[in-house]
């Protein structure tokens, strides 16, 4: 028939084979790194494996049974919410506030825009370690400065109390994930038209006017892709809690994702990790489909 | 049909328009921009007439948008005055300087209504909800659009999404419309309907009407007035009889018409003659008044409704002309030989050597 269906001379030249071999490395990644935990995962769940007894011994949902009737799952599960609504909620608005100041021309455009990357490109565990040491209960820097603007006598220890250490936190895991969302709704603002901002000035819109009837409804599909992501890192990532508070104090800040690790990893109760860990995933599948489907609804109108 | 059938006139003073005693006039003073190092309009005077269609024409880069978004106010000009219905308004916003203005894609909302697309401006300058919506009716209906206002702009086909575009310009009553090239996002057949939309809505109501265009069939068609641009400056500002029969230098009359002006040289000038004028011995009338040349043909093209010989003038140093003869000449034409043709006196426009600019006739020497 046509040339595209013969058999090509060279093997380099056979896109089949070229297209496996191009794919291989990230499906082997995927594969070794990602497919293979997850399924070891969902066996655990349904076992009592633990590092003391490595049998595999099915007990059907008998694991699942015991760590739902733990109090701290219950906790756990609220912070997560919690956690991961209000910073991702702070994101937004930053990311969006950011977006709108880094689309502009100014002097010192770069520095800004490198400043702003930042934490996104330092590693998660060395940047959370710094703020381990912003936030120490007796060297805090923080506590200094408020303490020389005469605001506060005693030391706050951010992450010795409950609602500070919730606090302190969530104002981490938000500093982290802005610049990934700013990144993101600043793409998005690059691409309207610049037809469209030449006719709301033409208009005669300001800037709240254009800022909320235009750019933020144009805007919402993108910004419904960064708050995806930004649940997703929140929800299954542990590095910030698990280096500010492991959980404490009193499991006041324990998420899902660290007490899975605590009870599987340092507990040695594999199979209740597992079932912890499991628990998320279709929290998170729902959570994608919805925002999704929200992203694509909104790009048809 | 698109519009209603009420008067021209009556349409618009039913809208109570505010200002129909100010002259609607743009005038441009000096006009400068420079962007960095690119001087994008350089030194510009224009002055729009009361009610005309003025079309600013170009090749892209010109300078002919960029003067549109000046004049709107979109883009602040480096150096002179921009004045509308007398008053300078060179600092304000664009939203102070009652223009309208369509854009290339019609820039409409897309997350909006047909109805709150057109109300949008309206919502901008504060109008109680009742008084807009009357608004919003009034300008459907000046398109014919009453039927898509519950619509959004991805359900409506390019000519809606113009009227649509229009409408929005409209409901606030501009002194001033400036459109930039809308007409090229569309497909040729619906640019010729969209075209008569546009030129039957500009005459009903009068408004003073400046369009970028880099067309010249639509600059040509639609046009009062045309101001020809190159290199950020206007060459030539007159009316489209005048630019194409007269051009004012060498650039105009090699950018207008297509094919463009046959340009022969001469020692101490430069003259030319439109493709259209140059015709065979035998089938002009006025034999006794018409210059004489050896016409060389290479190759003819048959187009159906003319025929287009290329070839050169054996007495001007083998330059290359182009001939365009209408259907009606049926004259056999061999290719690869001489031909006499001839151009009438009064068809052949002088120009100088050095600058490009018009002269008066001069004597042929052969």
């Amino acid at each position: 028939m046509t040339s595209t269906t013969r058999q090509p001379r060279y093997l380099g030249d056979n896109p089949r084979f070229l297209a496996g071999l191009f794919m291989s490395p990230a499906v082997i990644y995927i594969i070794a790194l990602v497919g293979f935990p997850f399924v070891l995962a969902i066996i655990y769940a349904f076992t009592d494996i633990s590092t003391g007894n490595p049998d595999l011994e099915f007990v059907g949902l008998a694991t699942f049974r015991r760590v739902l009737a733990d109090p701290v799952f219950r906790d756990s599960l609220w912070n997560t919410f919690l956690f991961a609504v209000v910073a991702n909620v702070l994101v937004v608005i930053l990311a969006t506030a950011l977006a709108e100041i880094l689309i502009r021309d100014f002097k010192g455009k770069w520095l800004v825009r490198f400043l702003v990357l930042l934490p996104w490109v330092a590693p998660v565990s060395l940047a959370t370690i710094t703020w381990l040491w912003t936030l120490d209960s007796i060297f805090s820097p923080i506590d200094w400065l408020l303490r020389q603007a005469g605001l506060i006598t005693e030391n706050m220890y951010w992450l010795g109390r409950p609602g500070t250490a919730m606090t302190s936190v969530i104002a981490v895991q938000a500093w982290r994930i802005v610049p990934l969302a700013a990144v993101i709704v600043l793409a998005g603002l690059i691409a309207i038209p610049k037809d469209i901002t030449d006719a709301v000035a033409v208009d005669g819109a300001g800037f709240w006017r254009r800022m909320f009837q235009v750019t933020i409804p144009l805007l919402a599909p993108i910004i419904a892709v960064a708050v995806l992501f930004g649940v997703i890192l929140t929800i299954s990532d542990m590095s910030v809690v698990y280096v500010l508070t492991r959980g404490g104090p009193t499991n006041s800040t324990q998420v899902l994702s660290t007490w899975a690790f605590i009870k599987g990893i340092e507990g040695g109760a594999l199979a209740q990790g597992a079932a912890v860990a499991l628990f998320l995933l279709p929290v998170l599948i729902g959570i994608t489909a919805v925002v999704l489907r929200l992203a694509r609804r909104r790009e048809v109108l | 049909m698109p519009f209603s059938t009420t008067g021209g006139d009556r349409v618009w003073s039913a809208a109570g328009d505010p200002h129909s005693a100010i002259v609607a006039v743009v005038e441009v003073r000096d006009l400068r921009k420079e962007f960095g190092e690119v001087v994008a309009v350089d030194g510009v005077d224009l002055r729009s007439e009361e009610g005309e269609f003025l079309v600013l024409l170009g090749p892209s880069g010109c300078g002919k948008t960029t003067l549109l978004r000046m004049i709107a106010g979109l883009e602040q000009p480096t150096e002179g005055e921009i004045r509308i219905g007398g008053e300078d308004v060179s600092r304000l916003p664009p939203r102070a300087r009652r223009i309208a203005m369509v854009f290339q894609s019609y820039a409409l909302y897309p997350h909006m209504t047909v109805a709150n697309n057109i109300a949008f401006p309206l919502k901008a300058q504060g109008m109680d909800p009742e008084a807009r919506n009357e608004k919003v009716e009034w300008a459907a209906g000046l398109f014919g659009i009453e039927g898509l206002l519950q619509r959004r702009p991805r359900q409506l086909s390019g000519g809606e999404r113009q009227r649509v575009a229009l409408a929005r310009a409209l409901v606030r009553e501009p002194t001033v419309f400036l459109l930039d090239e809308p007409l090229s996002n569309l497909d040729a057949k619906l640019r010729a309907a969209a075209r008569d939309d546009l030129m039957e809505f500009q005459r009903r109501i009068g408004i003073t009407t400046i369009y970028v265009t880099h067309d010249q069939v639509e600059a040509m068609g639609m046009g009062d007035r045309i101001a020809v641009m190159d290199h950020g400056r206007i060459r030539q500002l007159g009316t489209p009889e005048e630019v194409y029969h007269h051009p004012a230098d060498v650039f105009v009359a090699q950018f207008l018409g297509s094919p463009p002006m046959n340009l022969l040289e001469t020692p101490g000038f430069l003259f030319g003659f439109r493709p259209e004028q140059f015709l065979p011995e035998g089938v002009a009338a006025d034999e006794g008044t018409r210059v004489p040349f050896t016409f060389h043909v290479n190759r003819i093209e048959y187009l159906g409704s003319e025929r287009f010989l290329y070839g050169f003038i054996r007495e001007y140093d083998e330059t290359r002309v182009i001939a365009m003869l209408p259907a009606t000449v049926t004259l056999p034409i061999s290719i690869d030989q001489d031909h006499k043709f001839s151009v009438a006196k009064d068809q052949l426009r002088f120009f100088d050597y050095d600058d490009g600019a018009k002269i008066a006739p001069q004597p042929l020497m052969r």
